[in-house]
Formats: C-alpha cells, structure tokens, sequence
C-alpha cells in the first residue's frame, strides 16, 4: 500500500509540476497576477507530493518490504537502520527520486523567500523550475520507477555494497545533489531573465546567495566524496580524474565562476550576458554530470543500470533543458544591453581573468573527459586519457589564477593601479617565493608541487593582507583597526575565508607529493621503518562485526623510541555479498597522516602497506573553509537581501 | 553519487582490486625503483577503470608492472619501456597520449580555452559602449522643458 | 564577427555534442561502440613469436597452411564455459581452433576440457601469462582467427556466440581459407 502511495505521489508531482510549468509562465507572459500569484503554492504543493513519495520509498526500506524490488535489491534486513535509510538513494532509481525531491526543494524554497522578488520574475524562476522538475520526474515514473513491485517476494534483499556502508559516504550523495539541483535556481534566474528580457544589478543580488548556497553544497559533497576515496578505497589517493569525478568538478569551476561574474552584475551591472550562460553552463554541466554518468556512454562501468532506453530518454531530456535554454539565449540575450563599463586593470578586470581562467580549466577537463568517445566515435582511436594528462595541463592554468587571486580583491572597482596593489602585497610575494625555494631546496619537491606550496602561501597571505589593507591595520592605532575589523561586512570575511580555505586545500595537495609509502612484508612483533616511524605489527587476530567478519592487524606506531599511536587496519569479508573490503586506519594531528592498510597474510606475516602523508588533512579542511567562507557570506547576503532591499527591489523594478 | 557509482564501478571491474601490491615486486634500487613507479603511473590498467597499473590490484597490472620493472632493470629508457606497452595494446595502454594528429585538440585545449576566453573578453572591451556623451545645450533645454510641463 | 553569431555558438556546440552522443548510444546498442573496449594491434600482423608447452603445445610457427582460431580460455573463468558449445559447434563444422590456458594449471585445464567438451586441436600452457601480453589479451576469453600465412585477421573478446559467429566469424573463414 505504501509504495503505491509513493507511486501515486510521484504522479501527482508530476501532475502539479505541468500546472506549475505552465499557469505562471503563461501568466507572466499575459501579465495575469492571479496566475502568477498560483506559483507558489504549486511550487509547494509539488514539494510535498515528492517528499510524500520520497517518504514512502524510505519507509519501505526501513520496514524491509522486500515485496518492492528496489528494495529486494539494494537493502536488507540486517543491515544497520541507517543504511537501510541511505541506502534509498544510494541506487539508481532512488537517486533519481531523490534528484527529483531536491529539485521539489529548490521550488518550495523559491516560493518561501522569493517574496521581495517581482511577481513575473518569481513566477517565471518557478514556472522554469516547475517544467525542469517535470521532466526527470517523468524520467523517474516511466523508466526508472522505484516502486515496481516483485513477485513472489524475496525472504531477504541482496544487501548494499559493503563499500557504501560507510558514514561519510551515506551522507555524502544528499549534500552533492543539493550542490547540483541547487545550480537549477541560478538557472531558473537565467532562463527567467532572459524570458523577461532585462537584467540589473537587482537580478545579480538575487542570484548569488543562490548560488553561494548551492557552491558551498557542491564544496561539501566533492570534497566528502574525495575523502571517503582516500580513507575507504586504502591506496591513499584521493583524487583521480576519473570521469565520475570530473562531472562533479565540472560544475564546481563553472559555479565557481559564476558567484564572481554574477559579483560584477551586481556591483557594477557588466558581464550580464556572460552571467546568464554561466548560469546555464553550470546547471547544464550539473544535470550531464548526474545524468550522462548513467546513461552508460561516459563509461559502462559506472551506469548504474545500463539501459540505452534510458540512455536516450536522458539525452532527449537533457538536449530539451540545455538545447532549448542556449536557444533561448542566442535569440533573447542580444536585448541585453550591456551598461557598466570598466578598464581592463579593476575588480572587474581581475574577476574576468578568474572566469577566463576557471572556464578553461572546466573546459580542459571537459575536452580531457570526452575526447577518448569523441576520438574513438569520429576518429576510430582508442585512447586513454588519464590523471597525467590533467596534472599536466590542469595546473598551468591554476597557478596563474592563484596568482592574481590575491591582486583582485586588492583592486577598485572601475578603474585600479596595479603598483598599490603591489605594494601592499610585496611582502606576501617575497615570502611565497621563500616558501617555494624552501620546498624545492630542502623538502625536495618537484618544480610543480613547489609552486602550487608557494601559491598557498601567496593566498593566504594575500587573503589576510586584504583584510589588513581595509582595517588599515598598523597605519591606524590598533583599537581603530580593531573596530573596523568588527565592522566589516560579513561578505568580505566570506570571500577571505574562501580563498584562506582553497590556499589550505592546496598546500594539501601539493603536500601530498612528498607523501612516503612502502609495501612490507612483516610478522608479529616485527617492526618496518617507513617515513621516519617505526610500525610495529603487535597481532593479528579475528573480529566478528554485525554483518561481516573482520581479519584485524594491530600496529603499534613510535618514533625515535616515543610511542605516538596504535592503529589496526582490517580486512573485512561480507557474506551476503561475497565481497572483501580493507579498511584503512588513519591517524592524524592535522600535520601529518600515518596510514595503514592491511594486505593478504603469508607464512605467518601480514603484508602492510604504510604512508607517511604530510598536511593530507588539509585538502579537505581547506574545502570546510571555503564552505564556511560561502556560509558567511550567504548570512550578510539574508541581512541585505531582506528588508531593506525589499524598498530598493520595489523601486528598481518596474512592476 | 559520483563517488557511490565509483566505488560500484571498482567492485564490478575487479573485485580483487583491493588486494595490496607484494612488497617483493620493488627494484632493491630505490632509483629504479622510482622510475619504475613514475612510468607506471602513466600506464592503464586494462582490465579496470581509469585506474594506473601502480595504483591496480588486478592480475593483468600486476604482470605489467613486474615487466615494466624487468625493462628498467635491464636498462631500457621510459620511451622504450612505454613504447614495447603500445605496442601490444595500443595507445590505449597510455594514461597521457601522446602528441599526434588525433590529440593535437586534446593537448592545444589549453592554449585553446585561453585564446577563446581572450580574444571573447577583448571583443566585448573593443564593443564596450561608449560613455553616455555630456548633454547639448538643446537637450538640456528640452529636459528643463519636459521637466517643467 | 556579428555578435548574434557569437550567441548561437554554446547553441551549436550543445547541438553538435549532444548528435555526437546520441550516435555513441545508437552504435554502443549495436554494438560497434566500446569505450572500453582495449584494441587488438595485432590485426594485419603477423603472429608474435612464441613457443608454449602442453601436450603437445605448439609455436608461432605452427598457425600456418589453414585458417586457425586461437582460443585464450582458463579453468576459472565462468564465460568459458558459457563460450564452450559455440567452440563445439565451430569445431564440428571443420574449422581448427588451438587453445592457449591462460595461467592455469595443466590438471584443471583437462578438468575442465573433460566436463565442458574440448574443442581444441591442440591445447598449450601459458602458465606466467606473458604469451597472452604479447599478444595483447586482457582477458579470457579472447579469441583470434589467423589466416593460411600466418597473418592475424580478427580478434574477438569475451563468448563468442551465435550472433558473432554468423555475423563475423564464417565470413571472414570463407575469405581465407
């Protein structure tokens, strides 16, 4: 009875998603207030059916209803509750189901705080969230139906891979979708824009807290997934170009772009035209990132269920959302007039460099990720194209963008020097430079981890030279600072904090390449000298755990004689799955990780394989800041966009 | 979901992929042993996905990682090593292919993506509309006039 | 270049790649697209040298005079056994296939050729798996039909079945033998 609730709610979202597509979007067009005044209740309304039918697919993982094939197949009785519950978008069927809910999500959360938009610019957001969410939701219904039920039903379900068993990864899709489908907003905005034919600074305010949102979501979720990779996968790596995560990426560049160049709409009412495809490209790069992964072209392996019927519907789904929203563009983005003006050396200046250079890397790694099906489909050559293709050309591009990010901020809106720029961070440069001679010199890092240690360096330093410069720190006495310091705007901590954090993510992974790793061979009571510790293997013995059982190797870790810690590796068997996993054990003091992963038993010993990863814990940190940077901002986004701008909305807009 | 089709992606390609390397397969030559890794790295494992044969723990990577250390052993140079891979799988087998007529997209899209967002940031400054030119005595006059009526 | 031009551009790149997708799908459904799928270089070449054990096992030199099917098979492997009657069915209609064990042991190959039929004329062992590296298998089973001089034609990877074998195989028989 429950799963065909959730069927039957599915419909109606479906069903209230047409109405929702239409009815304002028709209304804005013949100005009817009454229909643009149904947006937002449909747009709730469509909300509640899909959490309605989302629920009900939770609840019958939760009660094991195995009689719901998705279930029989991903879930099982044993299994803890939490994953019973994550386990519901963790397939591909309940993922889409999910997809859809958060984009549900987005629409409510347009009707609820959209209320200092214009009608016809919050009718039309909705109406164009509305007709997306219809597609997938249809997507969902006719050929991805989680609610097919299976007879007779099974005793017990096939369980879910053991590999996602794992807290950070149960919570790491939710937060990677919100940072995806949060992407539709800005879009909506961009589609509803050129609907209405006009952009202004107001457009540019609304968007970006829109933006920020789902930028720092999609922070989150890379860098979650990032470090579930490197603590479950046990060979240490934590990023490898692979297509899967380069869709994730994509999306992240673009919007990355975005929240800069919608900064220039806002401020200074330029880039409008670039602004609304970067909003376009980000969603468009979000949706191909969550759906082209599946319809088993990008790689077989990775789809889900790989179906060419699906695989077609999703394209001609994602060519009518794309296709018809560039088409839209190319004929309506010419009304667009562009008004700011501004000298190539200004802010604005600065962050076209950034989008240039964001753009080309998302475009590189886009041509990198599609080149061998584009290659093997016009050219009939197999290639490969791999992590060292990415490193090699991906970095060139970032570090002169690390370069000028400190300048940026540094430079007045309009027209700037760039020789006070340079004055204030001259001190900043000469250290980076001293911090990647030291890298080079001492560490022996190579040419490229060495200047990516320089520009985390020259960020950070950059980051707080910023905020020195506007507190006037060490020109005023320092409780003069001090209180400008406390005056600042929250925006400004944001974008410091962000750019701090991505200096930290940096320094990790440049860090990274001066990692030390070894594969050992040893017998209990024996010790292995790995990256200037000892690692003694105390035992080996069993565990049983709730549904695997478990080979445990205790190590006891010292150096020079101090014992530091104890870490016990596992091997894990899952029986219902057949399938054996390792878990690595990770000790850290944020300065360095040491790593350990347990390997096949021989004559009485383990095979050990061990890594000394000095700042590893940084590259995810470093995102948690950038998040923390985009969560600040967004609070001084709500304070300005709330009632004061409401007056500025209402007269700035023309009804 | 990206990660979560990963691992699902590992566990279907090569279950045994978690299986740690033999510590005995290192060169005793740490110089070698080096070079050894360094070209490995640049090498696909075939059987999975994306994946080099230094980071695999499938069969077929660890065979090519013990020839790739063979070849550097009796002294053979990167290309050589890396060339006698090609040869039997093709430049499929190079996780960095190389620069030829098929790739020379792929390696200028760089220079490429750069020279597009340039030249595009440089038309639109060449276009940029002109500054609004200061009023005429006449159109100052006619605003006064439209202002006062 | 007339700024409307410039705005259809991301249009007809979208439009470009998204026809260039959809024929990926349509020829991966037929099957003539395989990202994946790792190319043989040895087609058009002649057999890499080699010289295998087995009872009696056999050498480069001997794929020679007649069309041959060079099959790469293991004990363990599960579509082996999926691929047997089709060898079964290949080797009644009068065509000779050798078989390469790929890292096997000689008492589970003859298990295994004693449960599932043995198709082969002759049967070698190539127990380290550098034979198979040369000739650039990933897996077994693959299998490669060599010409009368030795000259290797056409490779197929995974169980051959009827489909690959009336669509591909007797063509190709027919033209070099």
């Amino acid at each position: 009875m429950i799963p065909e609730l959730g069927h039957f709610a599915l419909a109606l979202a479906v069903a209230l998603g047409l109405a929702q597509a239409i009815l304002p979007l028709w209304g804005a067009y013949r100005r009817d207030a009454r229909l643009m005044e149904a947006a937002p209740a449909l747009a709730v309304g469509q909300f509640v059916a899909m959490a309605i039918s989302f629920g009900a697919l939770a609840w019958s993982a939760v009660v094991s209803d195995f009689s719901v094939l998705n279930i029989a197949e991903n879930s099982n009785s044993m299994e803890p509750l939490i994953y019973k519950i994550t386990g519901t978008w963790g397939n591909h069927e309940g993922s889409i189901l999910f997809w859809c809910l958060i984009l549900t999500v987005c629409g409510a959360a347009v009707a609820a705080f959209g209320g200092n938009l214009p009608s016809s610019l919050r009718a039309r957001v909705i109406g164009v969230l509305g007709a997306a969410g219809v597609g997938f939701q249809l997507f969902a219904l006719l050929e991805s139906d989680p609610f097919v039920r299976l007879s007779p039903a099974p005793l017990d379900g096939r369980d879910m891979n053991p590999l996602l068993q794992d807290p950070g990864l149960a919570m790491h899709p939710p937060i990677l979708y919100t940072g995806y489908v949060g992407f539709a907003v800005p879009f909506a905005f961009a589609v509803a824009a050129l609907l209405e034919g006009r952009i202004d600074a107001a457009w540019g305010r609304w968007v970006r807290p829109w933006t920020l949102a789902a930028w720092c979501f999609l922070t989150g979720g890379i860098a979650l997934g990032s470090w579930w990779a490197y603590y479950e996968l046990g060979w240490g790596g934590f990023w490898f170009w692979d297509p899967v995560e380069n869709a994730s990426l994509l999306p992240w560049l673009t919007g990355t772009a975005l929240l800069h160049s919608a900064l220039v709409v806002e401020k200074r009412e330029a880039l409008k035209v670039w602004t609304v495809l970067l909003a376009i490209g980000t969603f468009s790069l979000s949706l191909s990132g969550t759906f082209l992964v599946r319809s088993g072209i990008l790689n077989s392996v990775h789809a889900f269920a790989n179906d060419p019927a699906r695989g077609v519907f999703i394209l001609a789904l994602l060519g009518l959302v794309i296709g018809g929203s560039l088409l839209l563009f190319a004929l309506r983005a010419p009304a667009l007039a562009a008004t700011g003006i501004f000298a190539p050396v200004s802010r604005e200046g600065a962050l076209v460099l950034n989008n240039i250079l964001l753009c080309s890397i998302a475009a590189v790694v886009l041509t990198g990720t599609t080149y061998p099906l584009f290659a093997d489909l016009l050219l009939g050559e197999k290639l490969s194209v791999g992590a060292p293709f990415f490193n090699a050309t991906v970095f060139p591009l970032a570090i002169p963008l690390f370069a000028a990010m400190s300048f940026g901020p540094m430079l007045a809106w309009k027209r700037a020097a760039l020789a006070p720029a340079l004055m204030k961070l001259w001190w900043a440069a000469l250290v980076a430079a001293a911090v990647g001679l030291l890298a080079a010199g001492v560490l022996r890092a190579a040419l490229l981890p060495a200047l990516a240690l320089a520009a985390s360096a020259w960020l950070i330093l950059g980051a707080f030279a910023d905020i020195a410069a506007r507190i006037a720190l060490f020109r005023l006495p320092l409780p003069a600072s001090l209180r400008r310091l406390t005056g600042l705007s929250r925006s400004s901590f944001g974008t410091t904090l962000a750019h701090a954090g991505l200096s930290i993510t940096i320094a990790g992974i440049a860090a990274m390449s001066l990692a030390q790793s070894a594969i050992v061979l040893v017998h209990p009571g024996e010790v292995a000298h790995v990256g200037g510790y000892d690692w003694q293997l105390v035992d080996l013995h069993d565990r049983a755990g709730p549904n695997y059982a478990a080979r445990v190797a205790t190590i006891r870790i010292s150096r020079a004689g101090h014992p530091v810690t104890v870490l016990a590796p596992e091997r894990r068997s899952f029986p219902v799955q057949q399938i054996n996993t390792t878990e690595a054990k990770i000790s850290t003091n944020l300065l360095r990780d040491l790593y350990a992963v347990l390997g096949e038993e021989r004559d009485g010993g383990a095979v050990l394989r061990l890594h000394v990863n000095p700042l590893a814990p940084w590259i995810w940190l470093g995102a948690l800041v950038m998040a923390c940077g985009g969560l600040i901002s967004l609070a001084d986004r709500r304070l300005r966009v709330g009632a004061p701008s409401r007056r500025r909305a209402g007269s700035a807009v023309p009804a | 979901m990206i990660r979560l089709a990963l691992a699902l992606a590992l566990f279907l390609a090569a279950a045994p992929a978690f299986a740690i390397s033999d510590p005995n397969e290192a060169l005793p030559d740490p110089r070698q042993e080096a070079r050894a890794v360094a070209i490995g790295q640049q090498l696909r494992c075939l059987v999975c996905q994306n994946e080099s044969i230094e980071d695999s723990g499938a069969d077929l990577a660890r065979d090519l990682r013990h020839i790739v250390r063979q070849q550097v052993a009796a002294g053979k140079s990167d290309r050589e090593v890396i060339a006698w891979l090609v040869a039997r799988y093709g430049n499929f087998v190079r996780l960095r292919p190389p620069f030829e007529l098929s790739t020379v997209l792929l390696w200028a899209s760089p220079a490429l993506a750069v020279a597009i967002g340039g030249g595009a940031a440089l038309v639109a400054w060449r276009n940029r509309p002109a500054p609004p030119p200061p009023l005429t005595t006449a159109e100052r006059d006619r605003l006064r006039r439209l202002l006062d009526t | 270049m007339n700024r409307r031009l410039i705005l259809l551009a991301p249009f007809a790149a979208v439009l470009v790649a998204g026809v260039g997708f959809l024929a990926m799908l349509e020829r991966e459904q037929e099957g003539k697209f395989d990202p994946r799928g790792v190319p043989s270089m040895l087609i058009g070449k002649p057999v890499p040298d080699f010289t295998l054990p087995g009872d009696p096992g056999f050498a480069a030199s001997d794929l020679r005079g007649r069309p041959i099917l060079v099959n790469f098979f293991a004990s363990w492997c599960e579509p082996c056994i999926e691929e047997a009657p089709a060898l079964m069915q290949i080797k009644a209609s009068g065509v000779v296939i050798y078989g390469i064990a790929y890292k096997d042991k000689p008492d589970a190959t003859a298990a295994f050729l004693a449960r599932h039929g043995n198709p082969f004329a002759r049967v070698a062992h190539d127990a380290p798996g550098r034979v198979a590296i040369d000739w650039g298998v990933t897996g077994v089973p693959e299998t490669y039909l060599i010409d009368p001089q030795g000259i290797v034609r056409w490779r197929y990877v995974g169980p051959l079945g009827p489909a690959a074998i009336s669509a591909e195989l007797t063509p190709l028989l027919r033209r070099y033998a």
